[in-house]
Order: C-alpha cells, then sequence, then structure tokens
C-alpha cells in the first residue's frame, strides 16, 4: 500500500549497488555512542590476541610500514544511508594474519572508548577488510575512526568499528556492543539485517 | 497481530494527530497496532512507498513518553529532504505509513536511575531527550536534571510551552537571533557556558548535529565529566 501524497525526489540511477531501505548521502555522517577518544600515535598499538597460535603487536610504526591497500568501497550504515565509492588506505587483515593462525572462528574487535563489535573470521579474511588510517587522501579524523579503524564494507558500518585497537579471536560468537543493544548479529545489509530478529 | 508483533515487524501506523511544532517541524501522534511501549530515547524506522513502488526508509527518534499509549515523532523538515517534508509539509490525520521499532538500547534513560542528569540538545536533537524529561515528570523521579538547548532563533524551539512546566531547569542558547530583549546566552555552546550550567558527575546525554555533539562531548570530557557518562546521539544525512 502506498503513502499518500509520497514520490520519489532523489535520482537513485544506481539502483543495483543500493541494498534495500538505504539512500544515497552525498556527505559523510557520523554514529558513535560516545565522545571521540584521542589517544596519542606513541601510545598506539595494533594487536592479535585470543585464540591464535602466537600473539602479534605493532605500534604505530611498525604499522605504517606494513603492505598497503587503497580499497575503493561503497558503504552502508544501518541508519539507512550509503554512499559509493569511498577511498581508504590500509592495511589487509590478511596481512596481519600472515604469520599468524586463528584458531577460533570468530573474532571481536576492541577498541579505545571500549566499543567492540564480533564477526566470524570469514567476514575479515579474503580480502574483505582492513585496518585503515586514510580516507580520501588524508589522516582518517578522530570523529571517523581515526588514527585506525576497521573497515568491513560487505556488513553495516557498525561492524567497520572505529578507533580499533586489535583483533581478539574467539571460539564462540560473542555479541558486541551493538549487538548486545538489539543489533543484528551479522548485519548483511544485503538482507536488511539491521536488528537482532531480522 | 498483537501479541505476537515484535519490534522488527514491520506494520502500518496511522495517524492520529498531527501539530505543527514550529515552521519547519510537525508533532505526529500514530496509532501503531501492536504498539508495547518504548524506553525513553528510542527511535523508529519509517518507510514510505511511493505510487511506483519506490520506497524510502528512516530512522526517527521517539518524542512521547514511555508512558503514553500512543508513540509520537516530531520531524524537522531538511532542505533536500526527500522523507522529511513528507511529515511536515504533506502528512495529514488517517494518512498511513509503515513503522517498526522501537530500537536502540545505548542512548535510553530510566526513571530507575539516581544521577544528576544532564541533557544537552542541538536544535531538533531535544526530541529524544524530551522523552526522558517526560518520563522523568511522570514518574515523579526527583533525579536533578539540567536541559541546555542550542537553537538558531525562537522558531527553532520544540515543545517550548511544555517545557517551561518539565520539572527541569532549561537553559537556552540563541546562536542566529535571539528574542527581542534577551539578556540570556547568545551564542555557541562553548567551554564557558559548559562551566556554568553542565551537572557534572552524572549521566550527560548530548544529541544533535555531528558537530554540535563532538564540539559538546570533548568539552564535557575536559571539564571532568568521564567519557563512559557520556552518551551521545548524532544526526546525519536526511
Amino acid at each position: 500500500m502506498s503513502t499518500r501524497g509520497f514520490h520519489r525526489r532523489r535520482a537513485t540511477a544506481d539502483h543495483g549497488r543500493l541494498p534495500p531501505g538505504q539512500y544515497l548521502e552525498g556527505g559523510f555522517p557520523v554514529l558513535s555512542a560516545g565522545p571521540t577518544p584521542r589517544t596519542p600515535l606513541s601510545e598506539w598499538t595494533f594487536s592479535i590476541t585470543g585464540e591464535v597460535d602466537g600473539e602479534r603487536s605493532w605500534t604505530w610504526e611498525e604499522f605504517q610500514a606494513l603492505p598497503r591497500e587503497t580499497p575503493t568501497v561503497d558503504i552502508h550504515c544501518v541508519t539507512s544511508w550509503s554512499k559509493f565509492d569511498t577511498t581508504w588506505e590500509g592495511v589487509s587483515v590478511d596481512t596481519l594474519l600472515e604469520d599468524v593462525e586463528p584458531l577460533g572462528g570468530y573474532v571481536t574487535a576492541f577498541c579505545d572508548g571500549g566499543y567492540t563489535t564480533n564477526l566470524p573470521v570469514e567476514d575479515v579474511t579474503g580480502g574483505k577488510a582492513w585496518v585503515v588510517f586514510g580516507y580520501d587522501g588524508e589522516p582518517l579524523e578522530p570523529e571517523h575512526g581515526g588514527p585506525a579503524r576497521l573497515l568491513v564494507p560487505h556488513l553495516y558500518f557498525w561492524k567497520s568499528a572505529k578507533w580499533v585497537r586489535g583483533l581478539r579471536f574467539m571460539e564462540y560468537d560473542e555479541p558486541g556492543f551493538w549487538e548486545t543493544l538489539g543489533y543484528h548479529d551479522r548485519g548483511d545489509p544485503w538482507l536488511e539485517q539491521r536488528y537482532q530478529g531480522d | 497481530m498483537s501479541s505476537a508483533t515484535r519490534a522488527t515487524d514491520w506494520r502500518f501506523a496511522t495517524v492520529a494527530a498531527i501539530a505543527p511544532e514550529t515552521p519547519r517541524a510537525a508533532t505526529l501522534t500514530l496509532d501503531v497496532p501492536g504498539w508495547r511501549g518504548h524506553r525513553a530515547g528510542q527511535h523508529l524506522d519509517v518507510r514510505l512507498t511511493a505510487d511506483d513502488g519506490y520506497r524510502a526508509q528512516r530512522s526517527y527518534s521517539i518524542a512521547s513518553a514511555p508512558e503514553d499509549e500512543k508513540p509520537q515523532i516530531t520531524v524537522q523538515e531538511l532542505e533536500d529532504g526527500e522523507v522529511s517534508p513528507w511529515f511536515v509539509q504533506v502528512a495529514r490525520e488517517g494518512d498511513r505509513f509503515e513503522v517498526r521499532g522501537p530500537f536502540g538500547g545505548w542512548f535510553v534513560w530510566d526513571a530507575a536511575q539516581t544521577e544528576p542528569l544532564f541533557l544537552v540538545a542541538g536544535g531538533s536533537g531535544i526530541v529524544p531527550l524530551m522523552s526522558m524529561l517526560r518520563h522523568r515528570r511522570n514518574q515523579g523521579s526527583a533525579v536533578p536534571v539540567r536541559l541546555l538547548l542550542s537553537v538558531r532563533e525562537p522558531d527553532d524551539v520544540f515543545y517550548a510551552r511544555e517545557l517551561e512546566t518539565i520539572g527541569a531547569e532549561v537553559v537556552i542558547t540563541y546562536t542566529r537571533r535571539p528574542p527581542a530583549g534577551w539578556d540570556g546566552y547568545a551564542r555557541r555552546v562553548d567551554r564557558d557556558m559548559l562551566q556554568e550550567v553542565a551537572l557534572l558527575g552524572g549521566r550527560a546525554y548530548v544529541c544533535g548535529p555531528t558537530t554540535f555533539v563532538e564540539s559538546v562531548a570533548d568539552l564535557l570530557i575536559e571539564l571532568g565529566q568521564a567519557p563512559a557518562d557520556i552518551r551521545t546521539e548524532r544526526f546525519g544525512g536526511g
């Protein structure tokens, strides 16, 4: 049933690129549960911990020396905006796991400010996820997750955890911050998995 | 359907009442089958469908109190918006559209909480905070509460009359055009203003446009508020 007097106002040329219920956004809105943490780069580290055959940790300088990629991807926020062709710079999670054997099937990304999000290992491996520190040719701004955030563009953007400091591999799936508060455990935008129960 | 309705189920809401809130915003009271209340601060999702099948979906904060039988949303019309102009310019009593919810479990306040409450709103960011203030009033909560509201001009103040009797200290700052004879704040929220107005040490809720929320949250931390006691909700997109 249609809504009386409601009409499309926006051109949606790339219809096949827009997941159900999403609209195209030109700006870059911000969604966070709390204040923006600011960690000095001298104190920043990135760690691989938990159920792995050997833990790893990088300082900011060491992290910068890793092989870089510049993915151009579409991103989809659960609040229903999408943004096409965003360009990032960072390190593939595959690169971080080159010398590490994950033993558990799940991973929790942990962050400054206490934020966490959970993902199956297969959603962060195989060229599907990065830890990025650059956006649109510039250092990633704190409000968008800088100095570094996770980038998992095939899932709703809350899975691309801001201010990320490491990945904890786990044997069990443990719901993260938003997942505990009623948001979907996996968050596939093409299946419109916004909330628990979707 | 009612007993089995889940928050994630889409159902048709009927506009039970609509009232202009400001020249560019309206409050809609909704009849939602199977609605079982919400927590103050939560939002619902709406979906409008055009005759050609085109659908648009948005999230709106709930303005009414959890105690109210019918949820209310207040929608501010955005320039170049696609959905918000329908609510403000077109919608009338009896119109139907799809909704689901309530959703959100972080930016919520319950009257069982005892810490002082400091609410900071930029413009239409007052909507979820109004639900908290109404909840507090309805429950007879004695928790100290202060609302700092930043708006451009008097026409931008939602719920102006009700705010006078809501039982909270309300401080307004006008950033563009204060009312005639105004001797209160007439600038953007800054450190000095927060130092004078903020209730620190309790729970702070900040809602508004991104730059506003970023700035207020950072200043509250500078003034000593624990980051874990600052909950934020940011508006973006249209």
